[in-house]
């Protein structure tokens, strides 16, 4: 650590008061002179070709400057450059209801909808499909025009150690099914994406994107445009949790339109377009056996995932495989097998969303952990902790895991919960349950081949004893840009005021690959660490020479450089940044971070999900269900979390209960879904319809911070933006059954599945197959 | 497309921020729209627009509204006071408490949920529960902090503002 005193402590964020009193500008709080408003025609069939379009109506409008069709920008694009299978508008067919057929710019946005309105379109509709089995078993249909094979879009098998032989041997073997209901991210701020062209011929787009590397590239590779002439620039963003990590149409769009028509153009989402954008959370369908000796240890792991991808791979392929690979931690799995099947379907595309892809399938191993323990008689943390998988070791499917701190988070939320004298003399109706898991911190490999650094900072120190951090790093309202401000402030001995955040603007800061998979606190803040330090080196240098000591006796800290062996002796650092600016001119320096490539195994597909580093989090939740009316109610979450170290334990928090909330409305309410019985619409596409908790329907959410620093993170520093979503689905479950004895394993818990579930248990109980649940009948409480 | 001026947009006058303003408007518009579009003021976000969300909220004659679900027209001789309207020489004691909490995350329901809880904590004169704040914020949406840091910081603020020696 640095002398700084500032890591760990609570800080106020660097740019949370101009977001909060309406100073910051957001993509859509920008007008540029001239700008022409933007606008999507969008398809209203599930899966048609497209016959003609006329656009010819639309241009004879007063007002309307140009309009773009799949023909203008015919280049397909992926963000994973192995499954390039959209365009940004549809060229020959449309894939799910919602498709962009053409695009518009206009005076304001009623000259455009008008536009939108006049264009013809004639189709040709096709069948449509919306069940990933129905579509893999089709051969009349291939709904995505660049497949390869059918409606197949990726497929994995992976498996590690002998699992049928394990299986055979195991004297429990809990084999069910689950289904995890799609869901979206719902952040507050719809897309939106302005660009513009100067004389020079660069083209600036600002994006509300997470991405800010990505949409560069794609940008230059579907637009034709040198990627030296395009700047990107991410404006503050208005929450995104993995919905605005690819590429939309709305960017390719106003850019070409920022093209044609010499004047800048402005797209901005409706709701209703952000849920047909969706990305969000793939709905999977999973078959899992799990194994375990009579001490509950487990044997191995058998998981086969149907996983229903929508029209588009987006980051499908990588879905795919962290539908098994991550299931690696925090249980030692001594044979481990999945089957990852993921499908096209006529659907809005599924994507990442906090958690990615590993959500699903961790709903499915806890709940099949917690079967367990009733099945075994053994308390449920106590069969988790039978089964730790250590620190310093590697997982079944060779990844090296460092810092673990997996057992302390279930003992703190264990005492906090009041777990051992509690849960035993909760009433029927009332019960506590409890889940694990892990995350990574950002994963090894770029997903495209590259032997550059995955993060890059730098730092420049100014004559009014300021530091300016450049980084490409996008602040999605996690706290990056903050982040940075804290590791320099750290080092440089500066207050977190003196310290300008400069990010995501690619015309002035060094690439950063983006706000995902929880790469940015480990990788942006290595890099920003490295930066610090040089610069520190040769200020302390000029210092130390200056009084006569030694570099290791001069300290940095609140403003100051201090002699250690005479601390009355000291000097402003204003003054101090001077002195080392007239020996080595302009004082700036850079750090770059790349990953560790030796900590993954050799096999095919072994490298995704391979991680610097790995969190870990344990809840309990405690539930109480009404019988009569099937609602199960939250009631309090403990929720601990190692995150290596808390570079700023309220951000951590905010964090960890960000993620408690989302994984909770996922659990009790959010559905993404289409209507087959109706041509495939999305089936709530409103902030009303699609149903998400408010202050009211939040629990009492106890962050509950735990540090194990790990080596390859900033002071120890792992993530903490996504694993904590993971554990409650699994522990409401439990939760549930512990509260009233029915096993809920298909998402979301809402009453009529768990109405239908008690009544099922009712019947039993009548009919004498089951003993009452805590000793009270389901008649006699009903 | 917009109506011309000379076409019946009308002239709405009323109190905005504590000054009085007069603004052409398309008699279609919504409150939101006039005042994002004609009146540069960014403060009131724009969410769903169909009054779901809560980002849009403003106080109208001292009560908090969605914006989008109040014609511009209808605002006519009336007070309107938006984010904006909370800014002086000092950081209001809700600003103050939100960021000591770090209750702002990506910070764009922030805006309206502050005119909401401004709102609030006004007509109550006094501090708040956690429940109660709950309850006051049920109609504005967060995706990013669980509500946690929110309540925290209501609670905080209603303290400072009304509470022992506070009046």
């Amino acid at each position: 650590m640095g002398d700084g005193g500032v890591i760990g402590r609570a800080h106020r964020k660097v740019d949370a008061v101009d977001r909060m009193r309406g100073v910051a500008r957001y993509a859509d709080d920008l007008k540029l002179p001239g700008m022409l408003h933007g606008r999507i025609k969008r398809s209203p069939h599930a899966h048609a070709r497209i016959v003609s379009i006329d656009a010819a109506p639309a241009l004879a409008l007063p007002g309307v400057h140009a309009v773009i069709t799949g023909a203008d920008l015919p280049t397909p694009y992926g963000v994973i450059p192995w499954t390039p299978d959209e365009n940004a508008l549809a060229v020959t067919k449309v894939c799910h209801v919602g498709d962009g057929v053409a695009a518009v710019a206009a005076i304001d946005e009623d000259a455009a909808i008008a536009a939108c309105d006049a264009i013809r379109v004639d189709y040709e509709v096709l069948r449509a499909i919306y069940d990933p089995v129905e579509a893999l078993a089709a051969t009349d249909v291939t709904i995505n025009p660049y497949a390869r094979a059918g409606n197949l879009s990726k497929h994995v098998d992976l498996a590690f150690g002998d699992v049928d032989a394990a299986l055979a041997a195991s004297p429990l073997v809990v084999a069910e099914e689950y289904f995890f209901e799609g869901s979206t991210h719902a952040a507050i701020e719809p897309h939106c994406a302005l660009a513009t062209v100067d004389g020079g011929g660069v083209l600036t787009v600002w994006s509300s994107t997470q991405v800010s590397h990505y949409l560069h590239r794609e940008l230059a590779k579907v637009l034709g445009w040198p990627a030296h002439r395009i700047r990107v620039i991410q404006p503050p963003l208005g929450g995104a949790f993995g919905g605005k990590s690819e590429p939309f149409d709305l960017e390719f769009c106003a850019a070409l339109l920022a093209i044609r028509t010499g004047r800048p153009v402005k797209f901005l989402y409706t709701r209703e377009e952000v849920f047909l954008a969706h990305r969000g959370r793939h709905p999977m369908a999973m078959r899992y056996a799990t194994g375990f000796d009579r001490d509950g240890h487990i044997t191995a792991v058998d998981a086969r995932t149907i996983i229903d991808g929508g029209a588009y791979s987006s980051f499908g392929l990588v879905t795919t495989y962290y539908s098994g690979q991550l299931l690696g931690a925090p249980y030692r799995l001594p044979a481990f097998r999945f089957d990852s099947t993921r499908a096209y379907t006529n659907k809005p595309a599924c994507g990442p969303k906090r958690g990615h892809g590993s959500v699903q399938p961790r709903f499915a191993l806890e709940s099949q952990l917690d079967q367990a323990a009733v099945e075994l008689g053994l308390d449920p943390i106590e069969l988790r902790r039978r089964n730790f998988l250590g620190a310093d070791t590697r997982t079944v499917n060779e990844f090296a895991i460092g810092s673990c701190g997996f057992l302390e988070c279930l003992d703190r939320v264990e005492a906090a919960s009041g777990w051992k004298a509690r849960r035993p003399a909760l009433p029927h109706g009332r019960g506590l349950g409890v889940a694990g898991s892990t995350y990574i911190s950002g994963t090894n490999y770029c997903i495209y081949p590259t032997e550059l650094p995955q993060a890059a900072v730098q730092i420049t120190l100014d004559r009014s004893g300021r530091a300016r951090v450049f980084t490409g790093a996008n602040d999605i309202g996690q706290g990056s840009s903050t982040m940075v401000a804290v590791i320099a402030a750290e080092e440089l001995g500066l207050d977190l005021a003196d310290i300008r955040v400069i990010a995501a603007d690619s015309d002035l800061c060094p690439v950063d690959l983006g706000a995902y998979s929880s790469r940015v606190t480990l990788m942006v803040g290595n890099a920003c660490l490295a930066a610090a330090r040089a610069l520190r080196a040769k200020v302390v240098e000029v210092v130390a020479a200056r009084w006569g000591i030694a570099p290791g006796q001069v300290s940095l800290v609140e403003r100051q450089a201090i002699d250690q062996t005479d601390p009355a002796r000291r000097v402003p650092l204003t003054e101090a940044f001077h002195w080392a600016e007239a020996k080595h001119g302009l004082l700036t320096a850079a750090g770059s971070y790349d990953t560790p490539r030796d900590r993954h195994g050799a096999y095919r597909g072994g490298t995704i999900g391979a991680s610097p580093a790995y969190s870990f989090t344990a809840h309990v939740a405690e539930v109480e269900v009404d019988v009569a009316t099937g609602e199960a109610q939250v009631i309090a979450v403990w929720a601990a979390h190692d995150c290596g170290k808390a570079l700023s334990p309220r951000i951590v928090e905010g964090q960890i209960e960000g993620s408690v909330y989302m994984g909770l409305a996922e659990a009790l309410m959010e559905a993404h879904t289409v209507d087959g019985a109706h041509g495939g619409v999305v089936a709530a596409p409103s902030l009303l319809d699609y149903r998400l908790p408010t202050a009211l329907d939040t629990p009492a959410i106890h962050a509950l911070i735990v540090e194990h620093p790990d080596a390859q993170g900033p002071y120890g520093a792992k993530e903490a933006g996504e694993g904590p979503l993971h554990p409650i689905i699994p522990a409401i479950a439990a939760a549930i059954y512990d509260a009233v004895g029915v096993r809920l394993r298909r998402t979301p818990f809402g009453p009529p599945q768990l109405l239908a579930a008690l009544q099922a248990r009712a019947a039993r109980e009548a009919a004498g197959a089951l003993a009452p649940h805590k000793g009270r009948a389901l008649a006699e409480v009903r | 497309m917009t109506t011309p001026p000379d076409q019946g947009e009308l002239t709405v006058r009323f109190l905005l921020n504590g000054e009085p303003v007069a603004v052409a408007v398309p008699p279609h518009w919504t409150l939101l729209e006039v005042l994002r579009y004609r009146l540069d003021l960014i403060g009131t976000k724009q969410g769903c627009d169909k009054g779901d969300c809560g980002a849009c909220t403003v106080q109208l004659d001292g009560k908090a509204v969605p914006s989008c679900l109040v014609l511009g027209s209808a605002v006519d001789g009336r007070a309107v006071t938006t984010v904006e309207g909370l800014r002086g020489p000092t950081l209001h004691p809700l600003f103050d408490a939100f960021d000591h909490a770090v209750a702002a995350q990506c910070g764009f329901c922030t805006p309206g949920i502050v005119m909401a809880a401004e709102a609030y904590l006004r007509r109550l004169g006094r501090p708040v529960t956690r429940a109660e704040a709950a309850a006051a914020l049920a109609g504005n949406l967060c995706r990013c902090t669980g509500y946690t840091k929110i309540l925290d910081a209501v609670v905080a603020a209603s303290e400072r503002l009304h509470g022992a020696g506070g009046g």
